[in-house]
């Protein structure tokens, strides 16, 4: 998993609401074994025609935005279905992080897992952002700033996601870390168990 | 110290409490698995060579890809595609490699992953309960805190038994009253997220209590339960009760003998204690409840069957399911009926709309399909003579799956065609690309079908 520090890239806004992870990547798709290739079909249904060349209307086949690392949907992103398969075609297709004014939780655990960074702003901020398609943008995660059109403003996230995030780790060492407490853990749970089974 | 039914599950089960820099380590109980959202998760313990740290507490089965078509003469399946048949054996694999108890395609323990696990009496009460699915949340009507996870968090659990989390907020949904002919559970869940909205449950953890749940059946609370995500919640509970202890007696993996009295004793602990306070909460009239069908492309696009499309600036979901705001539905020809899902493809949601079809037939333009839950629950239905009804009405009874609820099996419907569903997501493609779904309760699915369109269900009951 690459670190996650500082982005500087232009826009591309998605302004729908409630986006969710079929759309991202439809079930047609998660019938792979491994993790690899999914970008080709992030967000297909949107994204291609019926005849399966590129649908010029959509955002991410536009010649300003096709290679926008941030992605400005609208509220509630990321809803529905928990497979992660959801994040990896984000990430694969050149996605780094995804801005709305909510974000829908198993999503969000998700994307922080494999560097992809989520951020939730105010219903302010959401709009001015919803505004600024194509424009360039710069997102600093060691001092959680956005940088736009002149405009700055911080952002919230969780410690520990920031954490994982700027070292590149995800969190199975944080649990490894902690397997004597997990042994301790069990063996009082396992005793407690007998002594009520008695 | 007065605590709510979430807290009490939370503080049991924590090996390290969250601290402002590092998140809670939420210990496991049971992890159940199936064939999508696994593979990776077996391959990151190859990757680093780590063991399968619980396989006593990890189950899986395999029900997203499988064909839910007969056998052929052979004994061979009919899979889609070689990628659905290569999903399923690499489970198979995964869990031979790594001791994991599988119930596999084929074995009359199978079934979709949230119906066998309280049918296998797995799911009980206070246990943390994790699947890479997010409609886990089922298992909650058992009074366990059970939620969706991703594959890292699959992964995470195989090699830990454990998942990190931030303690979720609390969401108290009370329901009182009694429900009108020919109003379910279905109805009751679609109601509530009309009310409350996709995202409104973010970062919460419902329970829902008062005197309609206390009333409902494990099946009907299991309704409930498995849509809670669909108002975004991380998990939706019941506290058990009798119904709950009735229902898990006797089941395969329930305790036995002195172990079963004194594990309900703990059990019957689990429920929130007077005066503790959910961070939100909100009061249902359960008597105000109508048959509910969705017309739009997310659960919380939902009226009463008689209503009108309200008038709500959403254009993009109504062209797409070909309606218009104040059009009313009902007449409204159907092509597709599905009855099935982890949401409502149990036996009481079988024989519901079974006592519909009855001495009835499928409208010739409707294709509709019945999909047990499980090979129990498909037993019982052949035993109870309710497979017949079906068959009899023109219905295709199939074998056990999540089939059309997500179609990844091909089980699926054709551009704009409109399929009244039992199933939990009415999401644009959800069940095919272009294809239109309206959920609804199985009376109401069953009604549409013998219809050919649209229809009240109160139509088909005697008062």
């Amino acid at each position: 998993m690459k670190p996650f520090n500082k982005l500087a890239t232009s826009i591309a806004v998605i302004d729908i609401e409630n986006i969710d992870t079929d759309q991202i990547i439809g079930s047609d798709h998660l019938k792979i074994t491994n993790k690899n290739g999914l970008g080709q079909h992030l967000f297909s249904d949107w994204r291609f025609l019926g005849s399966g060349e590129d649908n010029p209307d959509f955002i991410l086949n536009q010649h300003v935005t096709k290679h926008s690392k941030v992605l400005v949907a609208g509220d509630n992103f990321g809803c529905g279905s928990s497979r992660e398969h959801a994040p990896w075609a984000l990430l694969d297709f050149g996605i780094q992080a995804v801005i709305s004014s909510s974000i829908a939780d198993i999503f969000s655990n998700n994307s922080i897992k494999n560097g992809l960074l989520p951020i939730q702003v105010s219903k302010e901020q959401h709009q001015f952002l919803l505004s600024k398609n194509a424009k360039p943008i710069e997102i600093d995660l060691v001092n959680q700033l956005i940088n736009c059109e002149g405009e700055e403003f911080q952002f919230d996230i969780e410690s520990f996601a920031r954490h994982c995030l700027l070292n590149g780790m995800d969190q199975l060492d944080f649990l490894m870390d902690h397997l004597l407490k997990i042994e301790d853990y069990e063996k009082n749970k396992d005793a407690k168990e007998i002594a009520h089974e008695v | 110290m007065v605590n709510t039914l979430f807290d009490k599950i939370w503080q049991h089960h924590l090996v390290i409490k969250e601290t402002q820099d590092t998140p809670a380590i939420l210990y496991i109980d049971t992890h159940l698995i199936h064939e999508v959202t696994s593979p990776q998760a077996f391959q990151m313990l190859r990757d680093n060579r780590l063991k399968l740290r619980r396989p006593d507490k990890t189950f899986a089965t395999s029900d997203h890809s499988t064909p839910t078509s007969q056998t052929n003469d052979d004994g061979s399946y009919n899979y889609f595609g070689e990628q659905e048949e290569r999903q399923v054996n690499q489970l198979k694999i995964n869990c031979e490699e790594f001791g994991v108890t599988l119930f596999p395609l084929g074995d009359k323990k199978q079934g979709i992953v949230h119906v066998i696990g309280p049918e296998r009496g797995i799911t009980q009460p206070g246990q943390t309960i994790v699947c890479g699915d997010s409609h886990t949340s089922t298992h909650g009507a058992f009074g366990a805190l059970a939620f969706g996870i991703g594959t890292s968090e699959v992964g995470y659990t195989f090699a830990t038994q454990c998942i990190p989390q931030r303690k979720p907020k609390t969401f108290g949904i009370e329901i009182n009253g009694e429900l009108q002919r020919g109003v379910t559970a279905k109805d009751v869940i679609l109601a509530i997220i009309q009310q409350i909205g996709i995202g409104g449950a973010t970062g919460h953890v419902i329970e829902y209590y008062g005197s309609t749940i206390n009333n409902f059946s494990m099946d009907q609370r299991m309704t409930i339960c498995n849509m809670s995500i669909e108002a975004g919640a991380r998990a939706g509970m019941i506290a058990p009760d009798q119904t709950t202890f009735d229902y898990l007696k006797d089941r395969e993996y329930s305790p036995k003998g002195k172990d079963w009295h004194s594990e309900v004793n703990e059990w019957k602990k689990l429920s929130t204690d007077q005066g503790a306070i959910f961070d939100k909460h909100i009061q249902i009239d359960a008597g105000q409840i109508e048959p509910m069908i969705t017309y739009g492309t997310n659960p919380q696009m939902g009226i009463k069957i008689g209503e009108k499309i309200p008038i709500k600036n959403e254009e993009k979901a109504l062209n797409y399911m070909g309606f218009s705001e104040q059009e009313n539905l009902l007449g409204k020809p159907v092509d597709v009926v599905f009855i099935g899902s982890c949401t409502n493809s149990r036996i009481s949601d079988l024989r519901v709309a079974a006592n519909i079809f009855e001495n009835r037939k499928v409208s010739k333009n409707v294709r509709a399909l019945i999909v047990p839950g499980s090979h129990e629950i498909k037993r019982q239905a052949e035993e109870e003579g309710i497979a017949k009804i079906f068959i009899d009405a023109g219905a295709e009874w199939r074998e056990p799956g999540c089939s059309m609820c997500l179609g990844m099996n091909g089980d699926i419907i054709q551009e704009k065609q409109i399929c009244i569903s039992t199933s939990n997501r009415n999401f644009e493609g959800r069940q095919g690309k272009g294809g239109r779904t309206i959920l609804a309760s199985p009376i109401t699915a069953a009604a549409a079908a013998v219809s050919g369109m649209i229809v009240d269900p109160r139509e088909f009951i005697n008062p």
